[in-house]
C-alpha cells in the first residue's frame, strides 16, 4: 500500500528540490542541470521507442538535431519567441519520426538498429547541404540569443531557463507516465514482448510501431529545441553521430523502461566526461570506457535497476519465498515508476 | 558619549565597508589573477574526432610548466586549465562557463575549432573575456568591430588566398585562373582572399570556377571541365582527401598548370604520397612555420630552443608532430602579452596589449615573420613564404608575401 503512494510523494520530492535548487546553484549549474533536463527528455523519447516498444534506434541524435535546428532557424531567421518554437519542433519531429517508422516497420533488431545509426550518419551532412544554407548557416551553425526572463520576474537569464525547461519537463514526465502507465503503454510493451500474441489481441502492430516512433521523435525534437536554446548555438559538429551514441548510452546506463532512469542517464552523460577529464586529460576517452564497462558490470540494469535493489527489497523479499514463478508478473507493473 | 560610540562605530563599519569595497575592485579589476598567479582557459578536443589536435594542448601545458620553472611572468605563475571539450559546440559552452564562472579564469586562450569557438563567441564577448588567439583558419576571427574580445593567430584562409593571387599578379598578370574550392566558409574564404587582390579583374583572369562537396565521392569531372577551360593556372583550396585527387587527375589527364594548393592539405603522408610525390612535382603552397623535418633547420637556434623545450618538458613525444611546433609559437606570442602587461592584468589591459604587438618575432616561425596587431588589426599572422614540391620536400623560394589591407 505505501509502495504505491510513494512514487508520487517521490516525484513530487524531486520537483521541488529541482525549483529549490534554482535559487542555490551557481548560473553554470544551473546551465548543466539545464543540459541534464535536455538530455533526459531525450532519453525518455528514446526509452519510448526503444524500452518500451523494443525498437533499437541509434539513430536519436538525428531528431534531436532537427528539434534543434527548427528551434534556432525560427529564433533567428523569423524572430519567433523561444517558447513557442516547441510546439513547431515537435510537431516537424513527430512528422519526421513518424514518416520514418515506415520504412522501420520492415526492419527488427539489429537491421533498424542500423538503419536508424544510418540516419544520424546522415544528417550532419545534410545539414550543410548547400540548398538549406540560407536557414541553416552551413558549417558556421547558428547562433541565438538567450531568452530573458519574462514579466520582470527577479530570475537571471540562467535560472529563469532552467525553471522553464524544468517546467516543459515536468509536464512531459507526466505525460509519459500516464500513457505509458495506461492502454497504450501496455499495448506497446505487448509488442516488445511477443509481436504475434500482442496481434492476436487486437492490436494494431504497423499502426502502433509509427506512432511510438512519432512519439519518441517528438520527446526528442522537443529536447533538441531546449538544447538549443540552452547552448544559444547549433552547427552540424553539435550533433555528430556520437550524440546519438551518447543518448543511446544514457538509456541504458539509466536503465530501460524507467522514467527515473531517464533521468540518472542524463546526469550520467552530462557528468561523466567530465569526471574522465578531471582523471585523465592524455585519454578522457579510455576512461569514460573503464567506468562504463565497470558501471555496466555492477548495475547491469542501470541505475533503476540498481534502485530497485537498494530501496526496493521489502517487497520482493517478503514476496519471494511464497514462490517464484508468480513474482514475475508484478515486475511491469512496477516498473512504470 | 552616545553620539561618540555611534560615529565611532559608524566609523569603524565604514571603514570595514571601505576596505571590503577596495578589496572587492581589485578583484572585479583583474579576475583570475592573484599576486601569485593568473589563471588562464583553454578547451581543446582530447577526445573525439578532432582528438589529433589535442597534442596542441599538451605542448601549451608544458610550455607554461617550463615559465613557471623560469619564475612565471611579472612574478606570477601561470596556472593553465585546460579541459576537454571533444570538438562538440555544446560542450565547449560548458567547459568555458565553467572555466569562467567556476574557476575564475581571467581570459581564454587558444581554443581549437570554429564551431567550438562560435559558440562561446557571443558569450565572452558580452561578458568582456578575452578569446585570445584561438586556433582556426576562419577570417571571420578578425571581425574587431562586432567581436572586439576576440583574435585569431595563425594566417586566415583569406590571407593565403590573397598571397597566392599577389604572386599571380606579379610574376604570372597574363594568367587564365582556374579555381576548385570546397563549397563551404573554408573555400569561400579562399577565393574571397583572391577576389580582395585581383578586384575586377577577377572575372576576366578566372576563366572557371569549380566547386565540390564534402560529400562528393570524386573531383574528376570537375578538374577535367577546369581542363577543357585552357586555364593554365590552377587555384586548389581543398581539404586532404580531394587535394589528393585532384594532384593525381591533374597529372593523369596530361595538364601542366601552375598548381597552388592550400597549405592545410600539403601534408607528405596523407596528400603527396596517396596522390603519387612525383605527379605533385611544382605544385606551389605557403608556409609561415619553420618545419622540424626540413634539414634547413638542423641547427636553427629558434628551433633549437623548440628542441630544448621539447627534450625537457615533453620526452618521447614525436617530433615530426608540427602540432607541437606550433603550440610553442602561439604560448611564445601568449607569454609576450602578458609581458607587456606588466602589472596590470585586467582583462581590458589584456587586450590592449594584445592588440598592440609589434614586430614581434617568434622563434619557430619563418625569419623574417613578424607578429603584428593593432586596435584594427586582429590578424597577427599575415605574412607567408612560398615553397614548391620537387619530389622530396617542399622548398621554399622568394621573399615573405604580405595579405592584404591592414
Amino acid at each position: 500500500m505505501r509502495a504505491e503512494r510513494n512514487p508520487l510523494l517521490i516525484g513530487l520530492a524531486v520537483v521541488v528540490v529541482a525549483v529549490a535548487l534554482a535559487f542555490l546553484l551557481s548560473n553554470y549549474h544551473l546551465f548543466q542541470l539545464t543540459m541534464v533536463v535536455a538530455y533526459a527528455i531525450a532519453i525518455l523519447g528514446l526509452d519510448m521507442l526503444t524500452g518500451y516498444t523494443g525498437q533499437i534506434s541509434l539513430g536519436h541524435g538525428a531528431f534531436y538535431a532537427v528539434g534543434a535546428y527548427v528551434a534556432a532557424i525560427l529564433m533567428a531567421n523569423f524572430n519567433v519567441p523561444y517558447w513557442a518554437t516547441l510546439p513547431v519542433s515537435a510537431v516537424v519531429c513527430a512528422g519526421f519520426g513518424f514518416a520514418f517508422g515506415f520504412p522501420a516497420l520492415r526492419l527488427g533488431g539489429l537491421y533498424l538498429a542500423l538503419a536508424t545509426f544510418a540516419l544520424a550518419i546522415a544528417v550532419p551532412q545534410l545539414l550543410k547541404y548547400k540548398l538549406l544554407e540560407d536557414w541553416t548557416g552551413g558549417v558556421q551553425g547558428i547562433v541565438i540569443s538567450k531568452p530573458d526572463a519574462p514579466f520582470g520576474l527577479p530570475l537571471n537569464q540562467d535560472q529563469w531557463l532552467y525553471l522553464f525547461t524544468l517546467a516543459v519537463g515536468v509536464v512531459l514526465f507526466v505525460l509519459a507516465r500516464n500513457l505509458l502507465g495506461g492502454r497504450i503503454g501496455r499495448a506497446m510493451r505487448a509488442v516488445r514482448d511477443h509481436g504475434v500474441a500482442a496481434e492476436a489481441m487486437g492490436i494494431d502492430i504497423a499502426l502502433l510501431k509509427t506512432r511510438s516512433f512519432a512519439l519518441s521523435a517528438m520527446y526528442t525534437g522537443i529536447a533538441g529545441a531546449l538544447g538549443a536554446i540552452a547552448v544559444q548555438f547549433v552547427a552540424p559538429d553539435s550533433f555528430a553521430v556520437f550524440l546519438s551514441i551518447t543518448l543511446f548510452v544514457g538509456l541504458v546506463v539509466g536503465g530501460i523502461t524507467s522514467l527515473s532512469g531517464a533521468v540518472f542517464g542524463a546526469i550520467f552523460i552530462v557528468f561523466l566526461p567530465n569526471f574522465a577529464d578531471q582523471i585523465s586529460k592524455a585519454a578522457p576517452g579510455a576512461i569514460y570506457g573503464v567506468i562504463l564497462i565497470a558501471f555496466l558490470y555492477l548495475a547491469p540494469k542501470g541505475f533503476a535497476g540498481l534502485l530497485r535493489r537498494l530501496v526496493g527489497p521489502r517487497a520482493p523479499h517478503l514476496a519471494a519465498p511464497a514462490s517464484s514463478t508468480p513474482a514475475a508478473p508484478p515486475r511491469p507493473a512496477r516498473a512504470k515508476n | 558619549m552616545k553620539t561618540g560610540r555611534r560615529t565611532v562605530i559608524t566609523g569603524m563599519a565604514a571603514g570595514l565597508l571601505g576596505g571590503l569595497r577596495a578589496r572587492g575592485a581589485v578583484a572585479a579589476e583583474m579576475p583570475g589573477v592573484s599576486a601569485t598567479e593568473i589563471k588562464i582557459g583553454n578547451t581543446m578536443p582530447y577526445s573525439g574526432p578532432a582528438s589529433a589536435y589535442g597534442t596542441i594542448g599538451h605542448a601549451e601545458t608544458a610550455y607554461f610548466g617550463m615559465i613557471n620553472d623560469q619564475g612565471g611572468i611579472n612574478g606570477r605563475k601561470i596556472v593553465y586549465l585546460t579541459e576537454d571539450d571533444a570538438y562538440s559546440p555544446p560542450k565547449t559552452v560548458e567547459q568555458t562557463r565553467r572555466l569562467v564562472e567556476q574557476e575564475g579564469v581571467a581570459f581564454m586562450f587558444n581554443g581549437l575549432g570554429t564551431p567550438t569557438q562560435t559558440a562561446v563567441q557571443k558569450y565572452l564577448n558580452m561578458k568582456k573575456i578575452p578569446q585570445l588567439f584561438i586556433s582556426t583558419g576562419a577570417d571571420k576571427w578578425g571581425n574587431y568591430q562586432d567581436f572586439p574580445w576576440t583574435m585569431g593567430w595563425q594566417p586566415s584562409y583569406r590571407i593565403e588566398g590573397q598571397i597566392y593571387a599577389k604572386y599571380i599578379l606579379k610574376n604570372k598578370p597574363a594568367a587564365k585562373i582556374a579555381v576548385i574550392y570546397q563549397n563551404d566558409d573554408f573555400g569561400k574564404d579562399y577565393v574571397n582572399g583572391v577576389k580582395d587582390i585581383l578586384g575586377a579583374d577577377y572575372a576576366r583572369m578566372v576563366v572557371k570556377e569549380a566547386t565540390y562537396e564534402v560529400s562528393d565521392p570524386t573531383t574528376d569531372s570537375q578538374v577535367v571541365g577546369l581542363q577543357s577551360s585552357g586555364a593554365d593556372t590552377l587555384l586548389t583550396f581543398a581539404t586532404p582527401k580531394f587535394a589528393a585527387q585532384i594532384i593525381r587527375k591533374v597529372y593523369d589527364i596530361n595538364w601542366h598548370p601552375l598548381h597552388f594548393l592550400t597549405n592545410v592539405s600539403i601534408s607528405v603522408g596523407s596528400v603527396i604520397k596517396p596522390a603519387g610525390v612525383e605527379k605533385a612535382v611544382g605544385i606551389v603552397t605557403s608556409a609561415y612555420i619553420k618545419d622540424g623535418t626540413d634539414p634547413a633547420w638542423a641547427n636553427d637556434p629558434g628551433l633549437n630552443a623548440w628542441r630544448g623545450f621539447m627534450d625537457k618538458y615533453m620526452p618521447g613525444a614525436d617530433r615530426t608532430e608540427t602540432n607541437y611546433i606550433f603550440a610553442y609559437g602561439i604560448s611564445f606570442t601568449l607569454a609576450q602579452v602578458l609581458r607587456q602587461c606588466g602589472n596590470d592584468l585586467s582583462r581590458e589591459n589584456i587586450m590592449r596589449q594584445a592588440t598592440n604587438i609589434h614586430d614581434l618575432e617568434v622563434p619557430v616561425l619563418l625569419p623574417g615573420i613578424r607578429v603584428n596587431t593593432s586596435p584594427t588589426n586582429y590578424h597577427p599572422l599575415r605574412q607567408l613564404q612560398l615553397a614548391r614540391w620537387n619530389g622530396k620536400t617542399w622548398e621554399r623560394f622568394g621573399g615573405l608575401i604580405e595579405g592584404a589591407g591592414a
